[in-house]
């Protein structure tokens, strides 16, 4: 029973980190078809928001809070200054953003060195019989379900979110009932940084911070958001959901190693018989 | 074949087999790394120029490449036989990989992502191969460490003696003129023709009859064959290999090499290979830091402003100014 | 599409890029020197073990150029930070050898960048020295490595951790051929002491999460953590191991702790108490070693933090390889291998040692120590004259010269 409890919380826990880590970019690639390679990045910006903010004193949580904000504002900068130019042109836009990738990853080794900073985990643990759980788990995954719920309610229910999905669908039809497309693009492009943030400040107190960390899970990133298909929160969601199973099953019977490649093996199929990714097996949905 | 375009083939055998002559030992066995880089270059540029598929695993199919020709050098200890298999390896991946990306009729972004994807996870996967029962006969995958001892490249025979650097030298330079000998002149035939139609207007050709699955799927095994003789080649030369040919800035730098260089060139590959590899070891000197920093600038930078590559709006430039200076006869035109 | 006259200009192009990339390179050093050649990491994760070696080489070289240098000429160093990457030691390696044409060629850090090394200086059959401690085991004709080695560490480490803290054995190992090596080293030893092992487990170097490793260790309730970890990242260890309150329950123990001045970086009251053995400690009471780190302090300024055995390892290296060449009269590497094979001895900042013929390794007196609440350590217990018997017993470089090779612990 306990082990059974234990790894129902493992599995919980990589699959609703699977969806944190992937929304920004599926909503930047369901969206605007923009693949943004530099979102590990964004990520890794996010964490040392974190770490700055608590040598400066600030607790933890407040470091989580300000990340989406501050990795937010480099994203609709970014956006103006080079994104923009490169709408339509999908490879191209790959290209830039590989570039951006590896010139972010040199320029923050350049100012923050490149060791590996700890941020130690909060909050502690409790005992299930003989296992120990992280109560910080548990706050991720509630964290994930959140962002997840919140990016919902947003593109379903509120103005700027039917905005932004008719502008994916026409952006002339936006344009001529008065609304400016490039806002709508420079607000997505930003909202889908802002949570890649957000999942990297969560992720710094698990991992340690450095500039490479963004590397460590952009793989995973983009099997998941490709299996996932063109639906933002649908595909996402039911793609983490089956790779994150895969992998921690697999992992827990061999190692990490086998159950990265279970996972890559598995998309592949999946890529081959869903084109269109899991949002293929739904109707319509966000 | 034209005549003029004959004595460019003969004068860049002729400064090809006299460069060793000119040179220091250490510049030839510098010069032969860069050849081989050419090569992976050369493969990109086939694939992604002609065909107009970008793959981001070059450097992947390289590495395997370098991978295989160290496990059959080390384990079976013939190694032209590990240069044959260092380029079937990295065709049989490419081939299960481009019948997933293009039967299974997904978008080009795709296989660049899948690519991608495919280089991240060999990166973790043999970094973490460093127990001795990751071994295939005697070859250990070392994990971090990578392969040390593969065995030089040796034409006598099973334990015959390696080849020294010059005639080395010979070897890869030889093989990169017929690997661009074979580009120039698949790209010509009817094959390659076809494969520049897909690039243009793939539903076109399909609308015309053609069945682009299988060639693009030809042109990409033709590509990872290539990319993994390159490897091979390297694990040669270095006797050596490690996971280092599995990381992002590796991945990324063959793709700056083609843009450099001017995509479907052919030849532009191999110019901008040589260019970027001198100006990042150079920069490299100064910090390892400040070169990805410049080859990510270069990369944005290209993409934004040199939509052609560099080399080719280099020359446009040219043309233009000696047209200028020539004095009008451009209006004409 | 090629048209002829662009073909032609093409290939010409092509053809000069290739000249150009390799046009003459300046030379670095006057006729009158002798040119010697060093590979180490200032950058990258491996910095921290670099950083005290390079002074160390730059120190050991002024040193020898100033008691009247290698066969009356002074050495010049060329000098190249490998950025903790493999595959530049290879690169580097060769550039060295036969660009700048190097009587010597020393430097190395990971046993992953020493064999990157290895298999170059064996192609040009040139000579090399290797100066860290490691795993033990290679046997190369080429190849010096006066660093300290497992029969001379774990050997003494095991025994006695077994008799102070218990039997059980928790064994944490870098995921790389000097973890592994290392690993079945310590079960080797383990069991020569009526040691058991409670399990091993080995990290890939970029791990900075311990806490599942954490988790098993409590578990299995050891007497004993034995800690092979490497590298800036795996300093995250001790600290979280520290953070669950372990410190003061586990007891670790470690061949390769200090060498990367882990206890400078780290809280004493993290680390104080954490059992560690080398031949080098800064605080060695003998005559030579006061002189030196006077000079040291002097050289490089009072507030240096701490000289590690790594940096004692590359001075001694330096200095055989300039008794050996000036005793062999020559700089040929067959020459000064056959001098280095006359069984030196030198007086070292660690007390004397002497070089082993056989082996091709150094014969060291070693010293367990702890962690004190000075970011130090404090010496309790001295073995003499160790051999490198885990190397010794298998290789003779004397009776079968041709050899270049590592064997490892066979079972």
């Amino acid at each position: 029973m306990d082990q059974a409890v234990a790894t129902a919380v493992g599995v919980l826990f990589s699959i609703s980190t699977l969806v944190l880590l992937a929304l920004g970019l599926a909503i930047i690639f369901g969206m605007m078809r923009v693949l943004n390679l530099a979102q590990g990045e964004f990520l890794t910006l996010g964490a040392y928001t974190v770490l700055i903010a608590t040598s400066h004193g600030l607790s933890i949580w407040a470091g989580i809070l300000l990340a989406p904000f501050v990795v937010g504002s480099i994203g609709v900068i970014l956006e103006r200054s080079i994104i923009r130019f490169l709408y339509g042109r999908p490879l191209d836009t790959m290209l830039a953003t590989w570039g951006l990738s590896l010139a972010l990853v040199g320029v923050m080794t350049l100012v923050m060195g490149p060791t590996t900073e700890g941020i130690a985990t909060p909050l502690g643990s409790f005992e299930v019989g003989r296992y120990g759980v992280s109560y910080y788990r548990l706050v991720v995954i509630a964290i994930s379900a959140g962002a997840a719920l919140a990016t919902y309610l947003a593109l379903r229910h509120t103005r700027a979110g039917l905005i932004a999905r008719a502008t994916m669908q026409s952006p002339h039809l936006v344009a001529v009932s008065g609304v400016e497309p490039q806002l709508v693009y420079m607000a997505t492009f930003g909202a889908g940084a802002a949570l890649a943030g957000l999942a990297g400040s969560v992720m710094a107190p698990l991992t340690g911070v450095v500039p490479t960390m963004g590397l460590a899970f952009i793989a995973k990133i983009f099997i998941t958001v490709m299996v996932g298909g063109s639906t933002v929160l649908v595909g996402t969601v039911s793609s983490a959901g089956v790779l994150g199973l895969v992998e921690s099953a697999v992992s827990y019977a061999s190692t990490p190693i086998y159950g990265q490649v279970a996972m890559l093996a598995l998309a592949m199929v999946l890529l081959r018989l869903l084109p269109n990714g899991m949002s293929g097996l739904f109707r319509g949905g966000l | 074949m034209k005549r003029g375009e004959l004595i460019g083939w003969t004068a860049a055998a002729v400064v090809l087999a006299g460069l060793p002559q000119l040179l220091s030992l250490f510049q030839t066995v510098q010069l032969t790394v860069f050849v081989i880089f050419a090569m992976l270059a050369l493969s990109l540029d086939f694939l992604w120029g002609i065909a107009g598929i970008l793959s981001f695993g070059q450097a992947a199919l390289f590495g395997i490449g370098g991978y295989v020709y160290g496990i059959v050098g080390i384990a079976l200890g013939t190694t032209p036989l590990g240069l044959i298999a260092g380029m079937l390896g990295p065709a049989v991946v490419a081939a299960l990989i481009g019948y997933v990306a293009f039967y299974g009729r997904v978008g080009s972004m795709y296989l660049a992502v899948v690519t991608l994807t495919l280089t991240l996870i060999l990166y973790q996967v043999m970094g973490s191969t460093a127990d001795p029962k990751y071994a295939i006969g005697d070859a250990r995958l070392g994990g971090y460490n990578g392969m040390t001892n593969i065995p030089s490249l040796s034409l006598a025979g099973r334990g015959g003696p390696p080849l020294g650097p010059v005639e080395y030298f010979y070897v890869v330079g030889g093989l990169l003129f017929l690997a661009l000998i074979f580009c120039v002149t698949l790209s010509r035939a009817s094959f390659g023709r076809i494969l520049q139609g897909i690039r243009e207007n793939e539903s076109r050709m399909e609308l015309l009859g053609y069945d682009v699955r299988w060639r693009k799927l030809l042109a990409f095994v033709i590509s990872a064959a290539l990319a993994g003789l390159a490897g091979a080649l390297f694990a040669s030369w270095g006797n050596f290999i490690n996971p280092e040919v599995f990381s992002l800035p590796q991945a990324a730098v063959v793709v700056i090499w083609v843009l450099v260089g001017g995509r479907g060139t052919l030849w532009g590959a191999i110019l901008g290979t040589v260019v970027v590899q001198y100006l990042t070891s150079r920069v490299g000197e100064v910090g390892a830091i400040y070169t990805t920093i410049v080859l990510g600038s270069i990369l944005v930078a290209i993409v934004l402003l040199f939509r052609r590559g560099l080399a080719p709006a280099l020359m446009d430039g040219v043309a233009r100014v000696v047209r200028r200076r020539s004095g009008g006869v451009a209006a004409g035109r | 599409m090629l048209t002829r006259r662009t073909a032609l200009f093409e290939l010409s192009a092509a053809s000069l890029g290739l000249a150009l990339a390799s046009m003459p390179q300046r030379r670095a050093a006057a006729a009158e020197e002798i040119v010697v050649g060093n590979l180490l990491d200032s950058t990258g994760p491996i910095n921290i073990y670099g950083l005290p070696m390079v002074d160390a080489t730059k120190f050991a070289i002024d040193d020898i150029n100033s008691s009247g240098g290698v066969l009356g000429k002074k050495l010049h160093l060329v000098q190249f930070d490998t950025q903790s990457n493999n595959q530049l030691y290879t690169q580097y390696a060769t550039q060295l050898l036969l660009e700048s044409k190097v009587a010597v060629l020393m430097g190395g850090i990971t046993s992953a960048s020493r064999e990157a090394v290895r298999p170059v200086v064996d192609k040009y059959a040139a000579l090399y020295f290797y100066n860290e401690q490691y795993e033990g085991g290679v046997c190369d004709k080429n190849v010096f490595c006066t660093g300290v080695t497992p029969a001379q560490q774990i050997g003494n480490l095991a025994p006695w951790a077994v008799q102070e803290h218990g039997p059980k054995f928790y064994t944490l190992a870098a995921d790389y051929n000097y973890g592994h090596i290392s690993a079945d080293w310590v079960k080797v030893y383990l069991q020569q002491a009526k040691g058991e092992l409670a399990a091993q487990e080995f990290i890939p170097l970029d791990v900075v999460d311990f806490g599942s490793v954490i988790q098993r260790i409590e578990n299995a309730r050891p007497n004993v953590v034995l800690s092979l970890l490497v590298g800036g990242n795996h300093i995250a260890f001790y600290r979280q191991f520290a953070a669950a309150g372990l410190n003061k329950k586990i007891p670790i123990v470690s061949p390769t702790f200090g060498l990367g001045n882990e206890q400078i970086v780290l809280k004493p009251e993290e680390v104080e108490g954490l059992t560690v053995i080398y031949p080098y400690f800064q605080e060695l009471d003998n005559e030579t070693n006061k002189k030196w780190v006077a000079a040291w302090r002097q050289r490089y300024g009072a507030d240096y933090p701490y000289i590690t055995d790594s940096a004692n390892t590359v001075w001694n290296g330096w200095h055989l390889w300039a008794m050996a060449a000036n005793k062999a009269g020559s700089l040929e590497p067959a020459k000064v291998i056959a001098a280095l094979e006359s069984g030196l001895s030198f007086d070292a900042p660690e007390g004397k040692i002497r070089l082993d013929p056989q082996s091709h390794h150094v014969v060291h007196t070693v010293h367990l120590a702890k962690v004190n609440d000075k970011k130090g350590f404090t010496i309790f217990k001295s073995i003499e004259n160790v051999e490198p018997s885990d190397t010794k017993q298998v290789c003779d470089l004397i009776g079968k010269p041709d050899q270049h090779t590592q064997y490892t612990p066979k079972f």
